[in-house]
């Protein structure tokens, strides 16, 4: 069962809570302050292209994120409710593919990637909110590093794998869902930024 | 304290995102502070468009005070710099935040913004290229 779940209408306003949520939930989980940055950033990124897919696709169901401290491990899941056609299950080493079944929409490639690691050819998500910007109105590039027709596809997927320590993707009939994970410290570390938090009377053993 | 802080702050409806602009050695500098994110970024589209559209193609924007940028900004800059560039302008950022700059660097858009420490040096470079 995880931590904390959030649901939430998909307005973009609302992204900005889901990722507080998220932050304040890491913290408590034990996640280091040096990566809350990244856990705001990355799971910001999954939702808004959570959101920006329900709002064409279905904008009356809420957009779901389950948050869960595993210990060693804090986990984050965002998870759409945009129906994948062609759903392909992931592998067991965590790279597979994942799409959604609608015209226009790409794959959402992932694995363990590294901030190194070029994932703008993973995926092409219609829905990711880089997309819909207005770099992509067709204003000549005049042949500098700029993409050709603004951010990629799926910029925001390949945000959050170069910002989690681990991403996973996958799709299934029922929609997508990208599980990110970050390590949180165990212990005493853990029980102390808990007692901390919660100013509770706690009694150590 | 600090996480309910960050949960009420995130619930609440306090301004995200404020922007202001003013012209300094005929460069248009636009001030931006606050977080950039899917829901405010679209304000800051329109006054990059606005400013094009009354023919300002020398843009600095200062992102001293941004406290949060995500994809959907990067493409807000990334078009803003597409339409300067149509008119043979620029748009150059003012970013010395690390947790910021992590985002540009992530992305390999270092490659594409000149990236300075102040509005002052971000005008001077600009006026030395000319």
């Amino acid at each position: 069962m995880a931590t904390v779940e959030v649901s939430f209408t998909p307005l973009p306003a609302h992204v900005r809570t889901a990722r507080l949520v998220a932050t304040a939930v890491a913290r408590r989980s034990g996640v280091d302050e040096s990566l809350l940055d990244e856990v705001r950033l990355a799971v910001g990124e999954a939702c808004s292209r959570a959101v920006e897919a329900h709002r064409r696709h279905c904008p009356t169901e809420p957009v779901r994120i389950e948050m869960t401290d595993l210990g060693e491990r804090f986990e984050v899941v965002v998870r759409d409710s945009v129906p994948s056609a062609q759903a392909t299950p992931a592998t067991a080493n965590g790279h597979g593919q994942a799409s959604h079944g609608n015209a226009g929409h790409g794959n959402a490639g992932h694995g363990q990637a590294g901030p190194g690691q070029d994932n703008f050819g993973l995926d092409g998500h219609a829905d990711d909110p880089g997309a819909h910007d207005d770099s992509a109105d067709g204003s000549a590039a005049d042949g500098s590093a700029l993409p050709p027709g603004g951010l990629p596809g799926g910029f925001g997927l390949a945000v959050i794998s170069g910002l989690a320590d681990d991403v996973r993707i996958t799709a299934t009939v029922s929609g997508v869902s990208v599980r990110m994970t970050w390590p949180a410290a165990v212990g005493a570390q853990a029980l102390r930024a808990y007692i901390s938090c919660t100013k509770s009377n706690l009694s150590l053993p | 304290v600090e996480s309910l802080r960050d949960a009420v702050h995130g619930a609440g409806g306090f301004v995200d995102l404020k922007l202001g602009h003013y012209n300094k050695d005929g460069i248009e500098v636009v001030d931006v502070e606050g977080e950039i994110d899917v829901y405010t970024a679209p304000r800051l589209r329109e006054l990059l468009i606005d400013l094009v559209n009354k023919n300002n193609y020398q843009l600095v924007v200062n992102m001293e005070k941004v406290e949060f940028l995500d994809s959907t900004g990067l493409g807000v800059l990334v078009g803003g710099l597409k339409r300067v560039r149509a008119h043979d302008g620029s748009l150059d950022l003012v970013c010395t935040q690390e947790r910021i700059l992590k985002i540009f660097r992530i992305t390999g858009l270092t490659k594409v913004f000149g990236i300075h420490d102040t509005v002052d040096l971000a005008i001077s470079a600009r006026k030395s290229e000319k």
